[in-house]
């Protein structure tokens, strides 16, 4: 079919400025590499986080064990559970998006992309600040979730939660920042014909997610600034001792905490509903359905944060409503799984390891979804709240869930990505050694939960008869770094020795399969016009339009045109691509932002030196905006046709 | 098709938009929504404390602190900036100049008036006894109208980058645009500060 010529072959590609070795890197404004950037050092923090998830197994392996101080252990889980949602999870799914969104909709970048690089320097600079804080008296001890009052100073007195503010502050910008870019580049840049009813569900639901973020993560601002000016400058939002309200915090911190699970999961359900079609061979079931049922869920998730506090005593009603709420969230998650099973059912499925992740995404998220419905009844919810089970339910929604979600699109889109195949054997072993060690680490959980195992503690008495699932679960634990650090050498040893991909390994429906593996810098040599959900299918087997029941299918087609699903523009268009120039503007203005922060950390402190260091960051700040309107300005489309 | 950039002599590829809007727009209007979570946040822990700092015994009553002339003329002030906002932006796209310079930078003055009469109030409370840490109606007040005061500052600093960059290219097609953005955000400023009054001050 030679899709991938008739793309990139057609014209000279445009001339295109890309400076060398890490130069490129670091004054770049292509969303393929940001989006490689992203998810290179989000898997790195990821690698991180799973080491200290791994001291902390170590520790609970054997009662009484003290390989781990209390203090230590603390440090350990707050920050493993700060970094694989901020720092491992989140970036992933954003690196996946923002390689993958412009491609899938036909455009040629993101909207901004001098903004969707300051993007990933907050990110990385927000996480490196976070990481600071081991060297200059100690990680925050809090948890992720940060209650109040044991964040005030009193309680609290190093400056781990400072850096944590900062860090969760940094890397939220960069997330509203990424946000606005993708709600306007997926509502203001599809390719024509690419209606919004014929966007590729993962591109559905990084839109669904954008805007969960706009609205959630300003609640964690405010608040997270609140308890800055607690401990520093003599408020008292949430001080009880002087009339403050802990439980305040709990209900702004949970406003955001709970739509932020969603921002987790919601991208991987995307990916799934693009590799389950892709390996069954059959169009996805239902696609109004899975779109719409993920905008449900990204509304409903704003009306159920309370159910995580039915332990504070909110009251019957508040807890009624609540629980009722929760359990609604159930329907457009159901019919999300029925849709992807109808989906499978009578494919031919080809199991490639993406498929079996999202498979296992499946199955596992099932079970997630099952405890988690028991833990929406008020009543259940008050045995099980800060036990194991808890910690059971939410790695097999976010680890039996998102991960594996995130592998099924990694695998996925590898090729894509790196010109590259992944070793499919490898990623096989990979794939079962992980299922395996990860029900061997988890499924204990729900046990031990039951048998009254709290979380958060360092350690337990050999009497308490928890001895046997927590060596399990440790077992298990150290065996899922296996399947970890199998990945990593398979990525390591394909990125160079790797079979070459072609254009279309999967035979895929949508448009970032259209164009070489990988992608030109300008992405498409002219841009295509898009007829119908599947625009490469139908142009790969124009016959399967009524055995597909595409209902929007090529109708109107005119004598003349071509059967594709999509076509290209007419050649006068050519000339018009326009990429964004590279520029260090972004880089500065982060590091401005991030001097800003080490400033207001120790304001409190050391009043003269921390504002000079305020005062520094604004003018490295102020260069870059300089620099940035500057570049924005010859850069601007109009002028290079002047 | 339906981009009203199109009027005006440039490739019609470059400003071409799904929505027909420009994309800085929908980029600052999608902002501007997720700045109304932010102060909606602040403006709510203000009223959860209300009643909390009444019960207490080192209770500050806001109607005792709170002097309603001058935050009227404050709020005129803002109110007027938002005119002249209105009335650079019309210049900017007649290609008015000499009117764009000085309604911008009425705007600008009006801004600095605001922040300067901000100054001026928080200095007053403040030898008043209250402050930051003096009683829950200090915390929740300082932070709400601080906040708001920054972002008024922010407010002058883009609106003074915005007539810069248009002195630096006279001739840019954009600046209609960076004005216009510039001016969406001013505007909700001054409909935070509408919100803020109405619910700090006069109630």
């Amino acid at each position: 079919m030679a899709i991938a010529e008739r793309t990139a072959g057609t014209v000279s590609p445009p001339s295109v400025d890309v400076r060398p070795g890490w130069a490129g890197w670091l004054s770049t404004t292509d969303h393929k590499r940001i989006g490689i950037m992203y998810l290179v050092s989000a898997f790195v923090f990821f690698l991180i986080g799973g080491m200290e998830a791994l001291l902390m197994r170590i520790q609970l392996g054997v009662p009484d064990n003290t390989f781990l101080t209390p203090d230590v252990y603390n440090q350990m889980f707050t920050m493993h559970g700060t970094t694989m949602i901020f720092l491992g999870l989140m970036p992933l799914n954003v690196g996946l998006g923002n390689y993958m969104v412009p491609l899938m909709i036909g455009a040629r970048d993101m909207a901004f992309p001098r903004l969707n690089a300051l993007s990933i320097w907050l990110f990385i600079f927000g996480g490196l600040m976070l990481y600071v804080s081991f060297f200059v008296g100690g990680a925050p001890n809090v948890g992720w979730f940060a209650y109040a009052p044991l964040t005030q100073k009193q309680f609290a007195p190093t400056a781990g939660v400072d850096y944590w503010i900062i860090g969760i502050g940094l890397t939220g910008v960069a997330s509203i920042a990424g946000a606005l870019n993708f709600i306007v580049t997926i509502l203001n840049m599809r390719a024509p014909g690419m209606t919004l009813n014929r966007m590729p569900l993962f591109v559905w639901m990084q839109l669904v997610v954008a805007f969960i973020l706009i609205f959630a993560f300003p609640v964690l601002t405010v608040a997270t600034i609140q308890l800055l000016f607690d401990r520093h400058f003599g408020t008292r939002f949430f001080l009880p001792s002087l009339g403050g309200d802990a439980v305040l915090w709990q209900h702004l911190f949970w406003f955001f905490g709970h739509p932020e699970v969603y921002i987790l999961i919601l991208p991987t359900m995307g990916i799934i509903s693009e590799v389950l079609p892709t390996f069954s061979r059959k169009p996805i079931f239902g696609y109004a359905f899975v779109a719409y049922s993920g905008v449900a869920i990204g509304f409903l998730g704003f009306l159920v944060w309370a159910h995580h506090m039915f332990a504070v005593g909110l009251g019957p009603l508040a807890n009624a409503f609540f629980g009722a709420a929760s359990f609604l969230i159930a329907v457009p998650t159901g019919v999300k799984i029925f849709n992807w099973l109808a989906t499978m059912w009578q494919g031919s499925l080809n199991l490639t390891t993406s498929m079996l992740y999202a498979i296992g995404f499946i199955s596992m998220f099932v079970i997630g979804g099952i405890s988690g419905i028991t833990l929406a009844s008020p009543p259940i919810n008050v045995q099980q709240t800060d036990s194991y089970y808890v910690v059971a339910h939410m790695h097999y929604v976010l680890f039996g869930g998102a991960i594996q979600g995130v592998f099924a699109g990694i695998f996925y889109w590898f090729p894509k990505m790196t010109g590259r195949m992944l070793n499919e054997r490898l990623g096989k072993w990979q794939f079962w050694l992980m299922l395996i060690s990860f029900n061997l680490t988890f499924f204990p959980m729900h046990l031990s939960g039951n048998e009254g195992m709290p979380r958060r503690i360092y350690t337990y008495e050999a009497e308490m008869g928890w001895n046997l699932w927590n060596l399990v679960s440790t077992i298990g634990s150290l065996l899922l770094a296996v399947a970890f650090l199998l990945f990593l050498w398979n990525v390591l040893t394909s990125i160079r020795r790797g079979p070459i991909a072609p254009a279309d390994p999967w035979d895929g429906a949508t448009l970032e399969w259209a164009v070489s593996s990988p992608p030109p810098v300008y992405n498409f040599a002219v841009t295509p016009r898009v007829r119908s959900r599947r625009p490469l299918w139908d142009e790969k087997y124009p016959h399967l339009h009524e055995v597909n029941g595409s209902h929007e299918a090529p109708a109107r087609r005119s004598a003349g045109q071509r059967s594709d699903g999509f076509e290209r523009e007419t050649p006068e268009v050519m000339e018009a691509i326009h990429l964004p120039s590279p520029t260090y503007a972004p880089l500065i203005v982060s590091v401005g932002i991030m001097i800003l922060g080490f400033g207001i950390i120790y304001l409190g402190d050391f009043g003269l030196i921390a504002a000079s260091a305020m005062l520094v960051g604004l003018l490295v700040m102020a260069t870059g905006i300089l620099s940035w309107v500057r570049i924005s300005h010859v850069d601007s489309p109009h002028q290079a046709h002047s | 098709m339906s981009e009203s950039s199109m009027t005006r002599p440039h490739t019609a590829t470059a400003h071409h938009t799904s929505l027909g809007v420009d994309n800085r727009k929908l980029g600052v209007w999608a902002f501007i929504g997720s700045e109304t979570l932010f102060f909606a946040t602040l403006i709510t822990t203000y009223f959860v404390f209300a009643p909390v700092n009444r019960a207490r015994p080192d209770f500050q009553d806001p109607r005792k602190f709170l002097d309603i002339e001058l935050t009227t003329v404050l709020a005129s002030i803002l109110l007027a900036s938002s005119l002249t906002m209105v009335l650079a932006l019309s210049a900017s796209k007649r290609g008015d100049r000499r009117n764009f310079t000085i309604w911008l930078l009425a705007t600008v003055g009006l801004g600095l008036a605001f922040i300067g009469g901000q100054v001026y109030e928080f200095n007053h409370l403040y030898h008043e006894g209250l402050t930051l840490s003096s009683s829950l109606f200090g915390t929740t007040f300082f932070v709400l109208t601080g906040f708001h005061g920054t972002h008024v500052a922010i407010g002058v600093i883009w609106l003074l980058s915005v007539f810069f960059k248009v002195r630096t290219y006279p001739d840019s097609p954009e600046n209609a645009m960076d004005v216009e953005i510039a001016g969406l955000y001013w505007h909700f400023v001054d409909l935070v500060w509408v919100a803020i009054f109405v619910l700090v001050y006069l109630i």
